[in-house]
């Protein structure tokens, strides 16, 4: 195997392991917050690229506006959700929170095909399609922009916590009740962290949506982001990002190496064999908390 | 009123301990029992066929998962990948030529060995954990079933069910087949009703209440967690067996994706977690909504005038799952079961207002 084409599967593998790393980042954030996996994430990023989509193309807004509306409106979505469904499930078994975030993937991935549309639906955010030539290696330029974007967000991210609101986040994933008692409003925060989150989710959906297109294929991002998710370590935005890195890495080469050998489709079941490694050898992740209760 | 309690009296255990204590319930099911029984003769062949053939294996598929969700407090997201591991075991050994008798328990063994492999690595952790790794599950038995041909016969491929025999009779006309899904469906509803008053039922019970504290009590939790999805497996696969012969007629990767596990769930949740009466509801609602809805959309088209897209209409029954999923978690997280059981309480006591 030639050195070249392994480098420039590297290369534009981490590129795309960043943008996966957005869709983690959130799931990270309202984990860390209220202790909650997330499986509607990839049905958000969806609804997130959906709605930019009609904003632009429906209302004829152009894309500048378009898209911090689309924020905009997904964190009111993120924050509705929340208030109308989670925060009625506090106190149940973790399996039914984890069925009704699963219910809201399934009823979004129905709703939003089903009133735009199930054709791909082009979104054209500005970013150029032209592959880039570094030497000899080729590297997407739309995959690369799109992942140093996410980097951009990620690392933001992480500058959050360290603000007052994210201090009082930290605060709130270390312990509810503690939080509680020298007057943080945990509910609050739980709400902003779903606000945020959605947005997170949203500018991921942006980012793919506008290198593959706008449909609801965009939800099976989930699988990717839980698997960064616990590879990182649920509770760790800086594993996150290492974790996306890897986990881009290990989907790149398994395409460009094992495909020809197995006849394709390694790329989707990549994500599936590391969450399971992780669980097996190291259920805490790279990075997170050792609390997971083994039994 | 009808479930009158008045007058019966037990006088001996085991009159007590029986299934159904209460006349009228004896009643109910054995009319229900009978009318399945006289269906093939009743009915048109497209309704046996189309609702009834498929409700009954689909409730007999959402009681095993009842079993692990229910019973043991257990998620299991990849149950659709477990019934496939069956279906392929199975569909296999009868083109070897191997009796359907066999093949059955042999493709109920499959899932079970391969269940619970995974299920071994995915009982170290719990929960939201375990969820992942039945979802990663879901994806890697997938792409094993489809990516190996010497399974599959190729990705695209479908492998046809040799004609079989069940006891002796040949399985070649709907009715017989829709009598063998039947006859697998009742022993399954017998071993259900009857596993939750055995040690082992309630040592599940004790586990998903709380392991560590089944745990101090005694109770093992991850050996019978293991033995929950051994034998939850074991029904899947079965399941999937009775699926390929006696429904589909052949196995083909697509049947068995993410969303059979998907509206597995959905029906174990919408009918009542831990109820084998509930999964038999659970199973007609997530089955048949989407047709009732479609012809009622249908029907709304022709005689209003109001027609609605075919993305919208084809969309139908996702955006009715997860609808579903989520009101039932939110309004009635015990599912149709518990308005049954409302139902029957107010019943039971009628002209006065309070049972107990």
């Amino acid at each position: 195997m030639e050195f070249a084409l392994i480098l420039e599967l590297s290369v534009n593998g981490i590129f795309i392991g960043l943008m996966y790393a957005l869709v983690a980042a959130g799931l990270v954030l309202i984990y860390k917050t209220s202790g909650i996996a997330n499986l509607a994430q990839g049905a958000l990023a969806m609804m997130g690229a959906y709605v930019v989509w009609a904003i632009s193309a429906q209302l004829g807004a152009p894309m500048w506006l378009a898209i911090p509306l689309g924020l905009i409106v997904m964190f009111g979505a993120g924050l509705l959700t929340e208030r109308l469904a989670l925060r009625r499930m506090i106190g149940q078994p973790v399996i039914m929170v984890i069925m009704l975030t699963i219910g809201i993937e399934i009823m979004l991935r129905g709703v939003l095909p089903g009133i735009f549309g199930a054709a791909v639906k082009k979104l054209d955010v500005g970013i150029p399609n032209d592959p880039l030539f570094i030497g000899d290696i080729l590297i997407n330029r739309a995959t690369m922009i799109g992942g140093l974007i996410s980097l951009a967000l990620v690392a933001l991210s992480i500058a959050f916590f360290n603000s007052r609101l994210g201090l009082m986040m930290r605060a709130v994933s270390d312990d509810q009740m503690a939080s509680w008692s020298v007057g943080i409003r945990v509910d609050r925060a739980v709400a902003i962290a779903w606000g945020l989150s959605a947005t997170m989710a949203t500018t991921a959906g942006i980012l793919w949506g506008s290198t593959q297109g706008v449909d609801w294929s965009l939800s099976l991002l989930l699988i990717k982001a839980l698997a960064i998710a616990i590879l990182g370590g649920l509770d760790s935005i800086p594993g996150v990002l290492l974790a996306g890195v890897l986990i881009g890495l290990a989907e790149s080469l398994a395409t460009g190496l094992l495909d020809p050998l197995v006849g394709g489709g390694t790329r989707d079941v990549v994500a599936s064999v590391i969450i399971l490694l992780t669980l097996l050898l190291r259920p805490h992740g790279l990075f997170g908390r050792e609390h997971i209760e083994r039994v | 009123m009808f479930y009158r309690r008045a007058g019966i009296l037990h006088t001996r255990y085991q009159d007590e301990r029986q299934l159904w204590p209460f006349a009228f319930d004896r009643g109910l099911v054995a009319t229900v029992l009978a009318i399945l029984l006289v269906a093939p003769f009743a009915f048109d062949r497209i309704y046996l066929v189309t609702y009834l053939l498929p409700w009954i294996i689909w409730s007999s598929a959402a009681l095993g998962l009842n079993l692990l969700m229910g019973g043991a407090g257990q998620v299991h997201l990849g149950y659709g990948a477990v019934m496939g591991i069956g279906a392929y075991a199975s569909v296999h050994l009868l083109r070897a030529g191997i009796p359907l008798e066999l093949a059955l328990l042999a493709g109920g063994l499959a899932s079970a060995a391969i269940g619970s492999l995974f299920g071994a690595a995915a009982l170290r952790v719990k929960g939201l954990y375990l969820a992942m790794a039945t979802l990663a599950m879901q994806y890697i038995v997938d792409f094993i079933i489809s990516h190996f041909s010497i399974i599959s016969g190729g990705s695209q491929a479908t492998l046809q069910v040799p004609p079989v025999r069940f006891l002796g009779v040949s399985l070649a006309s709907d009715a017989a087949a829709y009598y063998f899904a039947l006859l697998i469906c009742v022993g399954i509803v017998l071993f259900m009703l009857n596993v939750r008053r055995t040690s082992f039922g309630r040592a599940l019970a004790a586990v998903r209440e709380k392991d560590y504290a089944a745990a101090v009590i005694g109770v093992d939790s991850f050996r019978f967690k293991l033995v929950a999805f051994f034998v939850s497996s074991f029904v899947g696969g079965m399941v999937g067996c009775v699926m390929a012969v006696s429904y589909y007629r052949a196995v083909s990767p697509d049947q068995f994706h993410l969303d059979l596990s998907i509206q597995l769930v959905a029906m174990v949740i919408v009918g009542g977690l831990g109820s084998v009466l509930g999964s038999f509801f659970g199973a007609a609602l997530i089955l048949f909504a989407p047709i009732v809805l479609n012809h009622a959309v249908a029907f709304g088209a022709d005689t209003f005038g109001v027609g609605i897209s075919a993305d919208l209409r084809a969309h139908l029954p996702l955006m009715l799952y997860g609808a579903m999923i989520v009101g039932f978690l939110l309004w009635e997280p015990l599912g149709l079961a518990k308005i049954y059981n409302n139902a029957r309480n107010y019943f039971m006591v009628w002209p006065l207002r309070h049972n107990r």
